[in-house]
């Protein structure tokens, strides 16, 4: 028996071994184990195999079985600098990508809102980024990954080579196998820096009439003040972002490491409709109509990565948050009665986020983006209050026939899951027998 | 790769290649001057590191599988270690394995194989590569021990007295080669926040193994002895080796 070194000196009944997803909603007690090949390929019982525990929900967690740390494997395979495809294991962090590639003038090709996640996370989430409208999912930039089924096959899936499995596997939340390795195509960069503008608006017509006219921007976001809007009147209040990487040669220099940690759990009290409308309020004011600059890629893409452990501001409670993509034609209406509901609620949304899909659609048979506004908002977990909430919003979504974001839940029901999905049927065909998760364990058909 | 300019050019050679800390140790040596020497048993993970540090432009790396805790293999492992590299500047031992004291108490079995893969297999493969450093009079070996070895403790005592008994033999083998020229550091961690350590509650003692790298790297510049990582637990082990036997067990440490 060698190689893994462990230094711990304390016994293992000494300290809880027990993990939360990032909503810190739950928390569970399953043995975590590296991931090695031997062992995952003879353990009885449900796996999982888990990345760097960002997703809000319970997708990334397991109560009754083995989950395998994918974090362990994270090495550099193969890296062309002529093409800019890059191979790594699936545990690689999308900071470790960025140290070690914007240096070179290469950039993620896609990138969530914060760069602590591992690549097999990215892919088993398909996740999007601020430009969707222009590019897609992450999952159109991987030109191949490595499978390991729990029958011991090691399958390479490509958009050619085993492409039903490669479809069910982006954005297949880890069910199909464990992603080994994958393949990126990088997209370059002249500069680490972003031109960016800031543009302030009131109400979603409005946001709507601006994001329009910025759909050849490469990145678009906006910021909402959710506790802005009065009850009837599209008058949300807030900033569209809009920028793109800086087109000139200039430096390129990689982000900072984080200096400010959230030490502990906040008092529960913190954030309550008060302080989070003031916060917006003041936020909101900070910017001038318009404003235009320069702005490293950093604090653009990911502001909240300068806060190590923001979730415990949220309290020992813990959060939910709700992520949901409307079609067009029932955006503007669904999203004011869900502002309206909100406020009546009595609830408020710390950080609410509201940005259009392209037309591009998922390659993955979950994939969640689908073409429309889709709107992501936070609630301090309230109990039977903010579950309440939950409900009526997940109603206007199935009516509007919207769907809603597994990495951001830990409340859709199975009925929901297969109105929202309707390639579940098609996915089943292609999961794991023995992988499975809480979230599956939720939502699965059967 | 001929060795054209050998003050610049640095060979170590890595037992356990594949652990935490030395992946993050090993990714931090790494530069077009450094030619590595990898020993592990897990293949796969031994060329996926061999991949990772080409991209990193390593000068050159070569890997060898090979079960280190069977101490009957030593000499055949330093003599493929050897094969493949005309000197050693730095050895840096980092695999052993915590084992379950409870169930080592059943087993006597699960005994041997802590006290063997901490300590005896250690113990072999440094006197093999002893008469290379004699005869090299330069070079360094870093062995990481733990905070473990400095008292036995009721939960972990046959790890520590495994780890302890290295960190002994490495004091001895420090006067042995001192007269040669050649350093020996004693690198003793605390908690380490590694992958197997994920499901852990971490608090304030704990550190990334990047962290604990960084500490090695530093004691091997200041040419220390024996090095605590982080330097906290220096503090904190002097207060446990303190504690009179009639108060200790009173505890569950």
């Amino acid at each position: 028996m060698v190689v893994m070194y462990r230094n711990s000196t304390i016994p293992t009944g000494a300290m809880t071994p027990m993990w939360t997803s990032w909503g810190r909603l739950l928390s569970i007690e399953t043995p975590q184990h590296p991931f090695r090949k031997k062992p995952f390929l003879s353990t009885n019982g449900t796996i999982l195999a888990t990345g760097n525990l960002k997703s809000y929900g319970d997708s990334c967690l397991l109560s009754n079985g083995t989950a395998f740390s994918m974090l362990f494997q994270d090495n550099i395979l193969a890296w062309n600098p002529q093409s800019g495809r890059l191979k790594v294991e699936a545990g690689v962090l999308l900071d470790h990508i960025l140290q070690n590639f914007v240096p070179e003038g290469w950039f993620l090709p896609v990138t969530p809102g914060t760069k602590y996640v591992s690549v097999g996370g990215a892919v088993a989430n398909d996740i999007h980024g601020k430009n969707h409208h222009r590019v897609g999912t992450f999952g159109h930039f991987i030109t191949s990954l490595k499978l390991l089924r729990s029958n011991g096959e090691a399958i390479v899936c490509s958009p050619s080579a085993n492409s039903n499995l490669f479809q069910a596997t982006i954005g297949g939340l880890g069910l199909t196998g464990i992603i080994d390795w994958v393949e990126i195509q990088l997209i370059p960069i002249k500069s680490s820096l972003m031109d960016v503008e800031w543009l302030r608006f009131e109400g979603i017509p409005e946001f709507l009439e601006l994001n329009t006219a910025s759909s050849h921007y490469d990145y678009t976001v906006s910021w909402l003040d959710c506790t802005s809007s009065k009850k009837g009147k599209a008058s949300a209040k807030g900033i569209y972002i809009r920028g793109r990487h800086h087109p000139d040669p200039s430096c390129l220099s990689i982000h900072k490491k984080p200096y400010l940690k959230i030490p502990f759990n906040f008092p529960d009290l913190t954030l309550n409709k008060y302080t989070i409308g003031m916060f917006n309020k003041l936020y909101y004011h900070h910017f001038p109509k318009h404003k235009k600059g320069t702005q490293h890629y950093d604090p653009f893409f990911y502001p909240l990565d300068q806060l190590i452990d923001w979730n415990l501001i949220y309290g020992k409670r813990g959060l939910y948050q709700f992520q949901c993509v409307i079609p067009f034609k029932h955006s503007l209406s669904t999203f004011q009665t869900m502002l309206d509901i909100i406020a009546a609620s009595g609830q408020a949304s710390f950080l609410s986020v509201l940005k259009s899909f392209g037309s591009i659609p998922s390659i993955g048979l979950l994939s969640f983006p689908e073409e429309g506004l889709t709107l992501c908002l936070d609630f301090a977990n309230q109990g039977i209050k903010t579950l309440t909430l939950l409900k009526q919003l997940d109603e206007l979504v199935l009516a509007a026939r919207g769907r809603r974001y597994p990495a951001k839940d830990a409340t859709m029901t199975r009925n929901q899951f297969k109105q929202f999905y309707p390639n579940w049927n098609t996915f089943l065909a292609y999961k794991d027998p023995k992988i499975s998760s809480d979230f599956w364990e939720r939502v699965s058909p059967q | 790769m001929t060795n054209l300019d050998p003050d610049l050019i640095q060979t170590i050679v890595v037992l356990g290649a594949t652990s935490a800390i030395a992946k993050a140790f090993i990714r931090q040596c790494c530069n077009a001057q450094t030619k590595f020497v990898l020993v592990g048993r897990d293949e796969e993970a031994l060329d996926a590191i061999k991949s990772d540090l080409i991209i990193r432009k390593a000068r050159s790396i070569e890997t060898i599988v090979a079960d280190l805790a069977d101490c009957f293999r030593a000499k055949e492992t330093v003599q493929a270690v050897m094969a493949r590299c005309s000197r050693v500047d730095l050895l840096f031992i980092s695999y052993g394995i915590l084992g379950d004291n409870a169930e080592a108490l059943k087993d006597n079995v699960l005994t041997q194989e802590i006290i063997t893969s901490n300590f005896t297999s250690v113990a072999c493969l440094l006197s093999e590569f002893t008469p290379i450093f004699e005869k090299q009079k330069t070079g360094s070996i870093a062995v990481i021990t733990s905070v473990a070895g400095d008292r036995g403790r009721q939960s972990n005592y046959i790890y520590g007295s495994a780890k302890g008994g290295l960190a002994l033999f490495l004091q001895g083998l420090r006067h042995y080669l001192s007269k040669y020229g050649v350093h020996v550091l004693t690198i003793k961690p605390g908690f380490v926040d590694t992958p197997m350590t994920s499901a852990f509650k971490k608090g304030l003692l704990w550190a990334s193994p990047e962290k604990i790298a960084r500490g090695i790297r530093h004691a091997l510049l200041k040419k220390k002895s024996s090095v605590y990582l982080p330097g906290f637990w220096k503090w904190i082990m002097i207060i446990i080796k303190l504690v009179p036997e009639s108060i200790f067990h009173k505890t569950k440490l």
